[in-house]
């Protein structure tokens, strides 16, 4: 087991230095960073729907807040290590209550759709209400529809005049991408991890074997926004101006998209869907024949009603079925495969 | 004493209005446990068949009250067929599906009307109470709302249609050994679920200006609405109508009308929380 988490880490690493190398002689790298941005967006909601099976309809509410907390915090300090580290806890603290919240009063998957999406939109109808210059929190003002722009950008810890941007944001934004894969990763393996997709499995069973499921999703659910604050900040040092935009409902929407096209309960396939269909709408941006809007909601409907278990599952599975006996694959693996086929013959 | 029968005039408005962007999701999630999510782009169309049937030389109220909620509900029975009805029972795919839809109907509606305001003129003039002038409009909405409730009851409460209908939501094996296609009854239903939603946007559509995004003003609404109410499906509407309509228009008046919104939400988040089933699975239960 042990040897397996390292030679993943290792593969992992590998695997990453040798596309983050390799994809900027293909696209630019100001496109990479934000579809790195965009990946790690997805890998948040990724980890609370596709392995805690909390379906959250408001995951841009926490990419929101962490983008404004950033936004904020740099107006009123001048640089960017406070605000970057608020802007990985307001999310995350806010996630805690909203989610103990939830948690404790044992509500259904419809009733966290209601409300995850309810308090997305009271965020977006307020910040987008707070034009007036009464609103403002220390030196930022909240700006309303316009946003707030001409907020310092990240630079290096303790050196204001040593800023981070163009290729260097991209590395940044990359080397967190890959942090926060290798974190996710961890939790995944750690046992909290391990009880985590038993609830997502079967809550009751796993709360009568003993295990508090309120907390745990609540841990898990202040995880994933704070991921999502982080890619919020990093999104606001991209943009260098955050909008009521971020709050919105087709930003939430696209996130869902994004985990169900590349599929539910892996870690790579939000990764892929968010990073794919970020590029595939950069592309769509440049032409306008095609509308973006209709094509993401016609492939949102395409994928739930033919391939609702999203593309890297389904390659997985065809993969496993054409080579055979695949690689590291114990005995278990072996007999469920098999009992599989049997199903399809018999 | 003008002005407190303008506030209880303002009040009732803002209840009919909330039970009528509700009443089409209301019947398809009440009867059918679908959660509509395009329920919002739904009235948005409607909306669009009326000024179009208007411009056309139409008259405004044939194509409010009858173009609109015949051409969504033609558009729901397409959608039913091609989407929904294989999603019966999985709950989280048709909210995922129909949010697709709602993203889809937005891409379309750009592409043939583009992105700008159109509107219509509201159809009855405004009328004095005392020194206030208040819109007539909104007494017209008021009245097809409360109209809209009895016949839905009616029909769902006195009728052998009605009853068919809510026998097949209980129990479709049952409904289909004796002799009715469940099939065609969720169908129809959904047809019906379409048109009221069609109908509510018709209706509001001389009051807003109309954009293809609107429908998102209305789904969250719609929603909390419709979940707050719980299982029984007029009396949860017209009781969390109620209680939302009222709160918002309080911290309207009070303070500001976005203050008034987020009120609604946030009251809306207290009540799930309080009432997670909803209020009539409390008070009022085993009624229609």
């Amino acid at each position: 087991m042990q040897g397996s988490a390292g030679k993943d880490v290792i593969t992992t690493l590998i695997v990453a230095a040798v596309l983050v190398w390799a994809l900027p002689l293909m696209v630019e790298t100001y496109t990479l960073t934000v579809l790195a941005i965009y990946a790690m967006l997805g890998l948040s909601l990724g980890l609370i729907w596709g392995f805690g099976g909390i379906l959250c309809f408001g995951q841009a509410a926490f990419f929101g807040l962490g983008a404004y907390t950033y936004a904020i915090a740099a107006i009123n300090t001048g640089e960017s290590t406070l605000p970057m580290i608020l802007a990985v806890m307001v999310p995350g603290v806010f996630a805690a209550l909203l989610g103990a919240m939830m948690f404790y009063g044992r509500l259904g998957d419809v009733y966290l759709g209601v409300i995850t999406l309810v308090v997305t939109l009271i965020l977006f109808k307020f910040i987008n209400s707070t034009a007036g210059p009464q609103y403002t929190i220390g030196n930022a003002r909240l700006g309303g529809y316009n946003g707030i722009p001409g907020f310092p950008t990240l630079n290096v810890p303790g050196r204001t005049d040593l800023s981070i941007w163009g290729d260097g944001l991209y590395y940044f934004c990359a080397a967190a991408l890959l942090l926060v894969y290798l974190g996710v990763t961890w939790l995944l393996r750690s046992p909290f991890g391990r009880v985590a997709v038993g609830i997502r499995e079967n809550e009751t069973r796993m709360s009568l074997i003993g295990y508090d499921v309120r907390i745990r999703k609540t841990v898990m659910f202040a995880a994933g926004a704070a991921i999502a604050g982080l890619a919020g900040a990093l999104f606001a040092n991209w943009g260098a101006i955050v909008t009521p935009g971020l709050f919105s409902l087709s930003q939430s929407a696209e996130i869902i998209i994004w985990c169900i096209v590349g599929g539910l309960g892996t870690r790579f396939g939000p990764l892929l869907g968010a990073a794919g269909l970020g590029y595939l709408k950069f592309l769509l941006g440049q032409q306008s024949m095609i509308n973006n809007t209709m094509l993401m909601g016609l492939i949102l409907v395409l994928f739930v009603l033919f391939l609702p278990r999203g593309v890297v599952p389904a390659a997985m599975s065809v993969w496993r079925a054409s080579v055979g006996r695949p690689r590291r694959v114990g005995r278990a693996g072996a007999v469920r495969r098999n009992r599989r086929k049997d199903r399809v013959d018999g | 004493m003008d002005l407190a029968i303008v506030i209880v005039i303002e009040m009732l408005y803002a209840v009919a209005s909330l039970a009528l962007i509700s009443v089409g999701l209301a019947v398809v999630f009440g009867m059918m446990k679908v959660i509509n999510l395009a329920h919002g782009e739904f009235m948005m169309m409607g909306g669009y068949a009326t000024i179009v049937a208007v411009n056309l030389g139409i008259n405004v109220f044939v194509a409010m009250l009858i173009i609109a909620p015949l051409v969504v509900g033609l558009i729901g029975l397409v959608v039913e067929r091609l989407v929904i009805r294989h999603l019966y029972g999985r709950l989280v795919d048709t909210m995922l599906a129909t949010w697709g839809l709602s993203l889809f109907f937005i891409g379309l509606a750009t592409i043939i009307f583009g992105n700008t305001t159109t509107g219509i003129s509201t159809p009855i003039s405004g009328l004095a109470i005392g020194n206030y002038q208040i819109n007539g409009y909104n007494l017209f909405i008021v009245v097809v709302s409360v109209l809209l409730m009895i016949g839905l009851y009616l029909v769902l409460g006195r009728t052998r249609l009605g009853l068919i209908a809510r026998g097949t939501m209980q129990r479709p094996d049952m409904a289909s050994g004796l002799g009715y296609s469940p099939e065609r009854i969720y169908m129809a239903t959904f047809f019906c679920g379409s048109a009221l939603s069609g109908l509510a946007g018709a209706i509001l559509a001389p009051l807003v200006g109309l954009v293809p995004t609107s429908g998102g003003a209305y789904i969250a609404k719609a929603f909390i609405t419709v979940i707050a109410g719980g299982p029984s499906l007029i009396a949860g509407l017209v009781s969390s109508a109620s209680v939302f309509g009222v709160i918002d228009r309080i911290f309207t008046f009070a303070m500001s009308p976005v203050i008034g919104e987020v009120a609604l939400l946030i009251a809306a988040v207290v009540l799930l929380r309080l009432l997670p089933q909803g209020i009539t699975a409390r008070f009022f239960r085993g009624r229609m």
